[in-house]
């Protein structure tokens, strides 16, 4: 290991770059860990180092506090690790380029696994740019991360476990729930069951689960059930939201903060942008990284763990980055294939475990169909400001794709690079053109991963005179 | 919007945003402390000047961008306060003659 | 299988594709634009659009100027003015030894009885790029000159066509050329069409389109890398270039730096597929800092590269074939085919209609890249 080089570069810091990190540097790998945030833990473990030292730990339950042992157990595995550290593009060999307190380098490796996790399903509705709308994971980052609550008795709409989760936890915390609009649609359960026998090996977590919403119940908040529509007002911040449900109730109620939530999607920027198919999940509504049994892409040396390869949680992320970690060791030499897979079989019951319940949840909370197609007034690019009567326009001349459209309506070409509109692109073009949305496709991703200035990229230039 | 459950006592930091003192707790993130600030937002759009606040606190929306110490367009979910720090809202398109 | 029946089949749904249907349909043509993928896909969806007469090849000067007149009334050429606005291109010495060069080329166009390149000084620098580093001490400048936003010249272009009753195919790929009778007949996957006249106006790929017809023309590739940044407050006007970098710096109507000039990244022409090299486009992004101190700390929202074909001599591929009866070339415009786009068009309908034109377009023959292969 130099300080440009190691055999294996991590991204994310999360419960898969932390597993995978652990994994390799006890085969005898040098790895380098980046990420973008101060602390390892990923999402699930925010702040996990800050807080594990206050009573706010327990109120923040039990899969939180399991970020404890795990977040020792990286610092302690001997992997060059680097906070903040901003991964903006990814070439072929490896080369990875880095920018961290504002100055930009590139490093190199033999082996990529990109830990980069999930994001949020977008969710546009009119009205979903007022300041106060937030999403629920990003309030929930505020109650670890800064001990923060909603100033006012919030109300939060979507579906999903997390919604109960973070209402479990604000109420423990002594924040107020004004109200919870349900959006799971009418007769979810029943199409969820099915997939429940195979389930029940995970019994704890539906108990769990169940019981959130009776503690939630309790509380005595209104719960507003099948929630299909939702339109929020304000004079340059959130101050009232219009709600509609399948059966045509309606409700105007005064609101400064909303938290939405309708699922989590596949961080898929990265694997994108180094050219590894991918294919589309019908049951995640989202697009994943095609990988073999190991988390290799499509391009080889290159794996993706975590919920970066599909939606599974934390106890899915970390076999997944063992699983990775251990074929990387095997492809550079450092461990026999046999003892990888003597190594390997563990992991993957540990996997098979965490995704019994996957199929449920996942039919249980699908999303409502209108969160692909909101209203023509809707914002679907946030950055650029396109509506998606604009675009539903364009896409009906001709037959154009979401690089098309990009290029003529400006949509995904701000700075979050698609990350807020691409899903209801597709959704809009599949639509319009009466196509299945896998085919539609994605945009094409431009480097950088990460908006760079032109001084850290040109700071590179006096670095490296001659490569 | 939103409000601290705890005092921070030692772990006051004091940031400047848009040249007024703030009490911060070392650690957080400068998106957090905008938002427990009356204004609630932190930019106008380069487009219609629409004002925005932070709205996923995890770097994917790059809606809470501000200027941080003179840097302009600085995502301040994955920014920690640091003492002294001066924070600006930007207004519109940034303005590099400033 | 039926077979499309047209006058003139363009293979190459890029600007000059386009512009080339565009006026044969306006001579009366019934045309059909065959494209692989979609209209504007490479070259014409990744250029930094610079409508520039300033520098030009000698040889290109003539067809430039009159380029450059039509950019001037685009409007009424294709019924959008595409974005275009005429405020300048300016070619920056930042030091005094770069000096005598632009005090030649400025001497030389007056030679040639051209006016359009003008000599300014350190002052007229300031004013005319106020954000420009002091240490610049002169350019050369083109008044009339500017750019155009290349995704509504290709809307533009596209809609003139199809009012005109271009027929344009996307997702059609030429795979086969047959002579049948005196038409060709082109296979693109499960559709045919045939023309007495073809027009090869495939960009990269053009070679390999001329090779079906039995011309063996010498092609290189460029893939040229951009980077355009988040949206600014106004900061400049004209389009600036440098003496001895390459670099091509503007900002375009929305507020976006729009940074290129010729840094090249990687082409790959069987996968239609390019990618960027960081590390040479820091070259470009240490020009643009050197250049305008100011947009040090701006953020860079994408960059990208084009694929497109690159001549020997740097000059464009205009004119028939001389071995196989009614194809025309267009092609070879290497990195800086944008603004002829509209005369390109005019020409090739006038060598389609009338067998000749009045334009000078010699030193463009295919003629030129094909000696060495049939000696060889």
């Amino acid at each position: 290991m130099s300080d440009h080089h190691t055999d294996l570069l991590i991204v994310g810091a999360g419960p898969a770059g932390m597993a995978a990190a652990v994994t390799a540097r006890r085969h005898g790998l040098s790895v380098r860990v980046v990420d973008d945030q101060s602390a390892p833990g990923g999402q699930i473990w925010r702040a996990i180092e800050t807080v594990a030292a206050t009573p706010r730990l327990a109120r923040l339950g039990e899969a939180y506090r399991a970020g404890v042992d795990r977040a020792a157990a990286f610092r302690a595995c001997g992997a060059l690790y680097e906070p903040q550290s901003q991964l903006w593009q990814i070439e072929p060999g490896f080369r990875a380029f880095l920018t961290r307190d504002g100055r930009a380098r590139s490093v190199t490796a033999e082996a990529i696994i990109l830990a980069t996790g999930a994001q949020e399903r977008p969710v546009p509705f009119p009205g979903w740019t007022l300041p106060g709308v937030l999403t629920v994971g990003a309030a929930q980052i505020l109650l670890k991360t800064a001990d923060s609550v909603p100033d006012k008795p919030v109300w939060i709409a979507g579906c999903g476990p997390l919604p109960l989760l973070y209402m479990t936890q604000l109420l423990a915390a002594g924040g107020r729930i004004a109200g919870f609009l349900d959006t799971t649609p009418r007769g979810r359960v029943g199409a969820a069951l099915r997939h429940l026998p195979q389930g029940l090996g995970r019994f704890g977590d539906l108990v769990k689960g169940l019981s959130w919403s009776l503690a939630l119940k309790r509380a005595g908040f209104p719960i507003i059930r099948h929630v299909a529509e939702l339109r929020a007002e304000g004079d340059g911040r959130l101050e009232s939201l219009h709600y509609r449900t399948q059966d045509g109730r309606e409700g105007d109620v005064a609101a400064e903060v909303l938290l939405v939530h309708e699922g989590v999607v596949p961080n898929i920027h990265a694997p994108l942008a180094l050219g590894c198919a991918v294919k589309w999940d019908a049951g995640q509504h989202c697009q994943v990284p095609a990988l073999d049994r190991w988390g290799e892409t499509s391009q080889a040396n290159v794996f993706v763990a975590g919920d970066g390869a599909g939606i599974g949680g934390a106890e899915a992320a970390e076999p997944r980055g063992r699983l990775a970690a251990l074929r990387v060791a095997t492809k550079l030499g450092k461990l026999r294939d046999d003892a990888a897979e003597a190594a390997a079989r563990p992991e993957r019951a540990t996997l098979s475990r965490a995704l019994a319940l996957r199929p449920f949840l996942d039919a249980l909370y699908a999303p409502r169909p209108q969160v692909f197609a909101p209203a023509d007034e809707t914002l679907v690019c946030r950055c650029e400001e396109v509506t998606a009567g604009e675009l539903r326009t364009r896409a009906a001349q001709g037959r154009p794709g979401p690089n098309q459209l990009k290029a003529f309506t400006r949509a995904g070409m701000g700075p979050c690079q698609g990350r807020q509109c691409g899903y209801t692109m597709a959704h809009i073009v599949a639509a319009v053109q009466n196509r299945p949305v896998e085919e539609v496709g994605f945009y094409r991703i431009r480097p950088p991963l990460k908006p760079v200035t032109l001084g850290e990229l040109a700071s590179l230039d006096e670095q490296e005179p001659a490569a | 919007m939103f409000r601290k459950l705890h005092d921070p006592g030692p772990a006051t930091v004091t940031v400047h945003i848009d040249g007024r003192p703030v009490r911060a707790e070392a650690g957080e993130s400068v998106a957090a402390v905008l938002l427990r600030q009356p204004e609630g937002w932190n930019r106008t759009t380069p487009v219609s000047e629409s004002r925005r606040a932070p709205y996923c606190m995890m770097g994917v929306c790059f809606e809470c961008l501000v200027e941080v110490d003179g840097q302009g367009s600085v995502q301040s979910c994955l920014t920690p306060v640091r003492d002294g720090m001066s924070v600006t809202r930007q207004q519109g398109r940034r303005s590099l003659s400033a | 299988m039926s077979i499309e029946a047209f006058d003139v089949a363009v293979v190459g749904g890029g600007l000059h594709g386009l512009s080339a249907a565009l006026h044969l349909a306006r001579a009366g043509r019934r045309v059909v634009v065959i494209e692989r993928r979609w209209t504007g896909r490479h070259a014409s969806g990744a250029t930094a659009a610079g409508v520039r007469t300033l520098n030009r090849d000698i040889a290109e000067v003539p067809i430039s100027l009159e380029a450059m007149a039509m950019w001037h009334r685009i409007a009424e050429i294709v019924g959008d003015d595409c974005g275009f606005h005429a405020r300048g291109q300016v070619n920056v010495a930042e030091r005094d030894e770069h000096m005598p060069a632009l005090l030649q080329r400025e001497a030389k166009m007056r030679a040639l009885g051209h006016s359009h390149e003008e000599l300014v000084d350190a002052k007229e620098l300031r004013r005319l790029v106020p954000a420009l580093s002091p240490h610049c001490v002169g350019a050369l400048v083109a008044r009339r000159d500017g750019a155009a936003d290349p995704h509504r010249t290709i809307l533009a272009f596209r809609r003139a066509c199809e009012a005109e009753g271009v027929v344009i195919a996307e997702g059609c790929g030429v795979e086969a050329v047959d002579r049948q009778g005196p038409d060709w007949l082109l296979a693109c996957g499960d559709r045919r069409f045939r023309a007495p006249v073809v027009v090869n106006a495939a960009g990269a790929w053009a070679a390999r389109l001329a090779a079906l017809f039995g011309d063996d023309i010498a092609l290189g590739v460029r893939a040229s890398m951009m980077i355009v940044t988040e949206r600014l407050a106004p900061l400049l006007d004209p389009v600036v270039s440098v003496v001895g970098r390459a670099l091509s710096f503007k900002q375009s109507d929305q507020g976006t730096l729009v940074i290129g000039g010729g840094l090249q990244g990687a082409a790959d022409l069987d996968r239609e597929s390019s990618t960027v090299n960081f590390s040479e486009l820091a070259k470009g992004a240490r020009a643009s800092s050197d250049l305008f101190p100011a947009v040090h700390g701006v953020r860079i929202a994408r960059c990208w590269t084009g694929i497109e074909a690159q001549t020997r001599d740097r000059l464009p591929v205009i004119g028939a074939s001389p071995n196989a009866p009614g194809l025309f070339h267009a092609f070879g415009f290497s990195g800086h085919g944008f603004q002829l786009v509209p005369v390109v068009g005019s020409i090739l309908a006038e060598l389609v209609v009338e067998g000749h034109t009045r334009r000078e377009i010699a030193a463009f023959a295919p003629q030129r890249l094909m000696q060495e292969r049939a000696a060889a």
